[in-house]
């Protein structure tokens, strides 16, 4: 949880000196929800990412330098440049992608889960997706279809209370994105996403069902972004006054730090020291990331013959 | 003559339509008390409440389809999609939807809707979020596509659409949200279907539209110094096409390029081409060119993205090599 608040924070900085472009979609504050949950997966089980990824995909164990150097649009990383902070793709460790498009992942993990009951094999696909996806027609249509052929799918909602800047309640016609399960005949749970343990321990009951075939859950995480939708708005100065704070109080990582200080399972020089090598490694990454080369267009252009260059110049 | 943003050229739009017809509403994501993520809707929710300013969930297909529905039902909907990519989860609405029951029905119902977003590319923002997608619109018979460049066109195109009894497909660009322009202060339409000479020349037509159109105008300045003589035509409206325009300045410079922002394959670009060979053969002293972005899907890195789309250098060298009647150089990688 660190690593990814660390992160963020590191992705911000970057963005304002241009290192990395376009579209930034920060995670800080619902970091619990990518932990607990890829916590309760196996190396080989699969995730769905969204357009505010990047957590996921430190949750799934990837590689910050080839994380950070795909946000730089460099050649070394995970798609060589070309997909960036939204679209960040690592089969190699389970993750089939991030997505621009809300909602449009969804039934791309339906598909992921079908081709491991088609294999036969024994792992589980998680998707993450969000209170805002839950009202597309993706979601309703992946529900039934994965309830239907009893598929190993995880739906994850990370309700982190607003659409880009609309909040829930203004969205969303019942109170909880985890009644909609009840309509598609699968367990619907809420959890608080700030408590990792919760998330974990929710998402391993659904991990559990799935490996045994008994089909898919939907799980929601109540969670808070505590900042802008994305960086070129400034949507999370218009909220009601001190909602930010109160999220902020029952902050993923300070309830965990407490937890552990509380139950004498870390001390507190344990938990600077975690601290301090996760900034380590970030400035590695960091370092890697600048350091990288572009891609080359020529060889773009190589690789893409019908790309009718022609017409370009 | 003052001047105003595009952004606020089509808010006052909004503003003076909806005033003007008590059944003209607003759909769309996060346009309520934010006013849009592109503040296009400002003011609107507390001037005319929420029956008519309707903030929707993140649902393209359900509430463009409620605003194809509510069209037949005597509304004039005016819905905001964020970015146009996002209308690819809406488009059995806007398809087979909202384009043809107009004839279906024998015109037993009307479907006045107006479908308004924002496209491009060079915003470093990939594949998902850079398309531009107006030739896909074009192509379906039962759409009207209107694509304003300046303030001035947005204001009074957007107030033709909205009054319009047909659905119309109006076609905005980020980067022109920023630019400012001369706006009269009172009532006017801008007719669709009529295109605008932006530049008067006589060795080459280039027809362009929406941002890309400001490149063109810039390269036309910088090639007047060195005795080019561009003229440049923006039709303003793609369906609609102000085919005459095009042809007789075809017939006066003998030249026509095309320059776009959308991938060129299959494109608008290709059909005004189509269309100039068709009618005035003749009159072409070489060939007719269009230029426009690679057909890829748009990658992230700048270095990548600035490769796909034409740049000034290229667009300056091409002029000049039509301009001077040469076959144009061609690169085949």
């Amino acid at each position: 949880m660190v690593t990814i608040r660390e992160f963020e924070e590191l992705t911000r900085r970057l963005y304002k000196e241009h290192v990395i472009q376009g579209a930034l979609h920060l995670y800080i504050g619902e970091e619990a929800t990518a932990v607990g949950a890829c916590a309760a997966l196996r190396p080989d089980d699969y995730i769905l990412s969204t357009h505010r990824g990047h957590g996921h995909c430190i949750a799934k164990g990837g590689d910050l330098k080839k994380m950070l150097a795909e946000l730089a649009g460099r050649r070394t990383g995970y798609c060589r440049g070309r997909g960036g902070s939204m679209h960040l793709f690592a089969p190699d460790i389970g993750l089939m992608g991030g997505n621009g498009i809300v909602g449009g992942g969804i039934p791309l993990a339906l598909g992921v889960a079908y081709a491991v009951r088609y294999n036969e094999t024994d792992q589980v696909v998680v998707c993450f997706f969000s209170d805002g996806a839950s009202n597309q027609g993706t979601w309703h249509e992946s529900m039934n279809m994965a309830a239907l052929w009893n598929l190993p799918l995880i739906f994850l909602c990370e309700n982190n209370q607003y659409a880009a800047t609309t909040p829930v309640a203004d969205t969303l016609c019942v109170p909880d994105v985890a009644r909609r399960a009840a309509g598609y005949g699968m367990p619907g749970e809420v959890v608080d996403g700030m408590d990792v343990e919760a998330v974990r321990e929710a998402t391993a009951r659904a991990v559990s069902r799935a490996r045994l075939g008994e089909g898919p859950s939907l799980i929601e995480c109540v969670t808070f972004r505590y900042e802008a939708h994305c960086m070129v708005l400034a949507d999370h100065r218009k909220r009601p006054k001190g909602e930010t704070e109160r999220w902020q109080g029952h902050d993923p990582i300070d309830l965990l730090e407490k937890r552990l200080l509380n139950d004498k399972q870390a001390t507190s020089e344990e938990i600077a020291s975690l601290r301090q090598s996760v900034l380590d490694k970030l400035q590695e990454a960091e370092f890697f990331a600048r350091e990288s080369e572009f891609p080359d267009p020529e060889e773009f252009r190589a690789e893409h013959e019908r790309g009718n260059w022609q017409c370009v110049r | 003559m003052r001047q105003i943003r595009y952004t606020q050229a089509l808010n006052e739009a909004l503003h003076e339509e909806m005033e003007r017809d008590p059944s003209v509403m607003q759909l769309g994501e996060d346009i309520g008390p934010y006013g849009g993520v592109w503040e296009i809707h400002r003011g609107l929710l507390s001037k005319f409440g929420p029956m008519r300013v309707r903030q929707t969930p993140i649902s393209e297909c359900g509430f463009i389809g409620l605003a194809v529905g509510a069209a037949m039902s005597g509304l004039r909907p005016v819905v905001e999609i964020m970015y146009i990519d996002f209308i690819t989860t809406a488009m059995d609405q806007v398809i087979n939807q909202a384009a043809k029951l107009p004839l279906m029905s024998g015109g037993a119902v009307k479907v006045p809707l107006v479908i308004r977003g924002e496209q491009g590319s060079g915003t470093r923002e990939a594949a998902q979020h850079s398309q531009n997608l107006e030739s896909w619109f074009v192509h379906t018979p039962g759409l009207k596509v209107v694509m304003p460049s300046t303030p001035y066109d947005a204001k009074g195109l957007l107030k033709s659409a909205i009054r319009d009894d047909e659905p119309v497909m109006f076609l905005e660009h980020r980067l022109l949200y920023g630019e400012k322009g001369e706006v009269p202060e009172g009532e006017y339409v801008v007719p669709i279907g009529e295109g605008i000479v932006r530049r008067e020349g006589k060795d080459l037509t280039v027809v362009s539209t929406s941002y890309f159109l400001l490149k063109v105008l810039e390269a036309a300045q910088t090639l007047e110094a060195e005795g080019i003589d561009v003229e440049v035509i923006d039709p303003r409206t793609l369906m609609p096409l102000d085919i005459n325009l095009i042809v007789n300045s075809v017939q006066k410079t003998g030249k026509l390029l095309v320059v776009q922002e959308a991938t060129v394959v299959a494109s608008m670009g290709a059909e005004i081409v189509r269309q100039v060979v068709e009618t005035a053969f003749d009159a072409l002293q070489a060939t007719p060119r269009v230029i426009g972005n690679a057909h890829v899907p748009m990658p992230y890195s700048p270095v990548l993205e600035d490769t796909c789309m034409p740049s000034r250098g290229d667009l300056l060298e091409t002029i000049r090599q039509m301009a001077v009647g040469t076959r144009s150089k061609r690169i085949v990688s």
